[in-house]
């Protein structure tokens, strides 16, 4: 049965019909994957002289066991965000003559081979390799490995515990907050020193084997007790069902004040707000917003103002290039509806324009307070939020004709590369190094304020031209109206 | 109103559809039936200017749909569900598509509120996101989002199919009640012979993308497709 599944499993990989076309996706992520190997790899060799070095009077072993209790907290707070049950791909296998133990079972077994369970192996085991070298007994070192891997796993299950809480309550952060900050506080303010009496019992299970049981106990009882939440869960109208949440409406009327574009700018601020995928690009105006605060306070990048633009477009930007890069695939889930209904292009693509030239200002109005690192930190972001309305705008949506890529908006937001194609990643360039590079040009040919002024005339002919630029784009959508109705009507 | 000459549409050298001709007069209510693959659904995308045509043209009262986007004001469709905006509310969604047709929020609850029977209680005021509705809501939601903005040409692919049985019979009433003045012109594709000889005055049956059979509903109707859908 398991050999069947399996082979499912292999044939939705394969046969996807995203397979070939994200590829590239794939790859990439192979090589963030590779990325961390090598660190936990690299932290795993020299894990002994780390220790040496911030210890210098503590075995390294008793060190190493001091600091797993932090690794776990951070192990359950990373797999929370990350590991989620694949639970929905069994749906198809409820109506068929299969046990719901078998299911269950294979759900649960299926999640121990999550790549995450693997990445602590690739630090524990060189160390472990080291620690035999360096004259540990072996059988000792053995033990403390098959400690390690079984708390990964108990971690592992640990986590769908947490998560199938947090899915019951309004709160959905809340019980991992109280867990782990609850953990770290007892731990921190010594009420308790979970730390110590952990690494004691790592250490005692490490020189008495018998005492692996514990472990391994727990570890059954967690695995127990998920399958018992599964299977409660694995009907149709339980865990299955996708929850419906109570919707608020609002009118928006103040977008009546743009005019005729009202109606789209009403559905943008929908589609932001509702959609998981688009919210989270919201969240990311914070990121971007604060992106100058690890480079000003620097007095390295102090000296280096033509880097200020790259700051000053990112910051300014960010809502724009998150946004804009996937117009309209945002719409691609009614494309077809927007283009047999009585619409001008225009105004859509208008509404879009508008929407991405009112975030680069109140970014920059929000950017202000950089003033404290400089007036020509200001002056640059200044220059860099207009070159934004004027030239990235219409180049971002110049550059969404050639977009093919389907989205799901039901989708979740984190780590979702799809709708992500080559012209995504090429879009960059004029985006961001373009502006860096004119300014860094006319800032060692002439000077700082030449070369702002340089750059805030290039955005006031963008805008200027606006018109102008915004027939030629449309004219592009409207050319390659078939391409995308077909590109997005495929399923991925 | 509707002209369809020399229209056909291969996909990699596969003809899928192939119409010499076909003219559907104002007021007609028009049913399309034919197995799966038969080109009902591409022909639909066709008048819609969703696909282009590999030879040929259609013209919408004299507008070929494929040059001037002017048969857009006129003409409304629901083809599936990526007519509708699965992040809006059954009233937003109106009040849009409204929006885009010139109607203001008063027209459009004028219009919505004689379809409260059809919609029995489970469109309006449900505080819900069409994506979170039934398949069989969902539909009604997209038939009469169609209706709004007095369109004078009304697309419906498989409008009975996921409907229960009494949403059925009053969609029924519905199209025929549109098409009561000989001034809006319905089109219907469907697998239900019954519904489609109840509702279309004049049925076309499509055999792999060509027209077989071209009949003005009588008695005999539905008797003689069930004939020809035998073999």
């Amino acid at each position: 049965m398991i050999k069947r599944f399996l082979s499912l499993e292999w044939k939705s990989f394969f046969r996807s019909a995203s397979f070939g076309k994200s590829l590239g996706i794939k790859i990439f992520m192979g090589f963030i994957a590779l990325y961390f190997m090598g660190i936990f790899l690299f932290i795993g060799f020299f894990m002994d002289k780390i220790l040496k070095e911030v210890y210098p009077d503590l075995d390294p072993l008793i060190a190493f066991n001091g600091l797993i209790f932090f690794w776990i907290l951070g192990d359950i707070l990373v797999r929370f965000f990350f590991q989620k049950l694949p639970v929905m791909s069994v749906k198809p296998l409820l109506k068929l003559p299969i046990k719901r133990k078998t299911i269950v079972n294979y759900v649960l077994g299926k999640s121990v081979t999550s790549f995450i369970n693997f990445l602590p192996l690739f630090a524990v085991i060189p160390f472990s390799i080291k620690l035999i070298y360096g004259g540990y007994d072996a059988s000792t070192v053995l033990v403390w490995l098959i400690v390690m891997i079984l708390l990964t796993l108990i971690n592992n299950f640990l986590n769908f515990i947490i998560e199938s809480l947090s899915a019951e309550t309004e709160l959905s952060y809340l019980p991992i907050i109280l867990l782990v900050g609850g953990l770290f506080a007892l731990n921190y303010f010594e009420i308790i020193n979970i730390a110590q009496a952990l690494s004691n019992a790592i250490t005692a299970i490490s020189q008495t084997p018998i005492l692996l049981f514990i472990p391994i106990l727990i570890l059954i009882g967690l695995y127990a007790y998920n399958f018992k939440l599964l299977r409660q869960k694995l009907f149709l109208d339980s865990g299955l069902k996708t929850k419906i949440k109570e919707v608020n409406t609002s009118n928006l009327e103040w977008t009546k004040n743009f005019g005729d574009i009202a109606p789209f700018m009403q559905l943008d601020l929908k589609l932001i707000w509702r959609n998981k995928r688009t919210k989270s690009s919201v969240w990311m105006l914070a990121l971007g917003l604060l992106y100058g605060l690890f480079f000003y306070p620097q007095p390295t990048y102090q000296d280096m103002p033509w880097f200020f633009v790259f700051i000053g477009v990112f910051s300014t930007g960010i809502f724009l290039i998150n946004f804009g890069q996937f117009i309209p695939a945002w719409d691609s889930g009614y494309y077809k509806l927007l283009m047999s209904q009585n619409i001008k292009y225009e105004q859509y693509l208008k509404s879009k324009f508008t929407l991405m030239a009112v975030s680069v200002a109140i970014l920059f109005i929000l950017g202000i307070p950089y003033v404290f690192f400089g007036w020509k930190i200001l002056l640059a972001h200044f220059a860099a939020a207009i070159y934004n309305i004027g030239v990235n705008t219409h180049v971002i949506l110049y550059g969404g004709s050639f977009n093919r890529k389907k989205i799901d908006l039901s989708q979740k937001a984190a780590f979702n590369y799809q709708g992500t194609g080559a012209v995504q990643w090429l879009i960059g360039i004029p985006l961001l190094l373009l502006p860096m590079g004119l300014f860094a040009l006319f800032y060692f040919l002439i000077g700082f304020e030449i070369a702002c002024l340089i750059l805030a005339i290039m955005g006031i002919v963008g805008i200027i031209f606006h018109q102008r630029f915004m027939k030629a784009i449309t004219a592009k959508y409207l050319e390659s109206k078939y391409k995308m109705i077909g590109a997005f009507d495929q399923n991925n | 109103m509707i002209t369809t000459s020399n229209l056909s549409k291969k996909y990699a050298g596969n003809q899928v559809l192939n119409i010499e001709s076909l003219e559907i007069p104002r007021g007609q209510s028009f049913g399309l039936v034919g197995n799966n693959g038969a080109g009902k659904t591409t022909y639909f995308s066709l008048l819609l200017d969703l696909i282009q045509p590999t030879t040929g043209f259609i013209k919408s009262n004299d507008i070929q749909v494929n040059q001037s986007e002017d048969w857009k004001p006129f003409t409304s469709a629901f083809i599936d569900e990526s007519f509708l905006i699965g992040y809006l509310t059954a009233e937003e969604y109106f009040y849009f598509i409204g929006e885009l047709r010139g109607q203001n929020r008063a027209d459009v609850d004028k219009l919505v509120s004689q379809f409260e029977d059809f919609f029995h209680g489970e469109i309006l005021g449900q505080k819900k996101y069409l994506r979170d509705l039934s398949k069989g809501n969902q539909k009604k939601a997209g038939i009469v989002a169609a209706l709004i903005g007095n369109p004078e040409v009304i697309i419906l692919d498989e409008p009975f199919a996921n409907l229960d049985p009494t949403t059925q019979i009053r969609l029924k009433e519905i199209i025929k009640g549109l098409t009561e003045n000989r001034d809006v012109t319905v089109l219907i594709s469907s697998h239900d012979l019954l519904h489609v000889t109840d509702v279309c005055e004049r049925i076309v049956v499509l055999e792999k993308g060509e027209l077989v059979k071209d009949l003005v509903t009588s008695e005999a109707t539905l008797k003689e497709l069930e004939d020809h859908f035998t073999n």
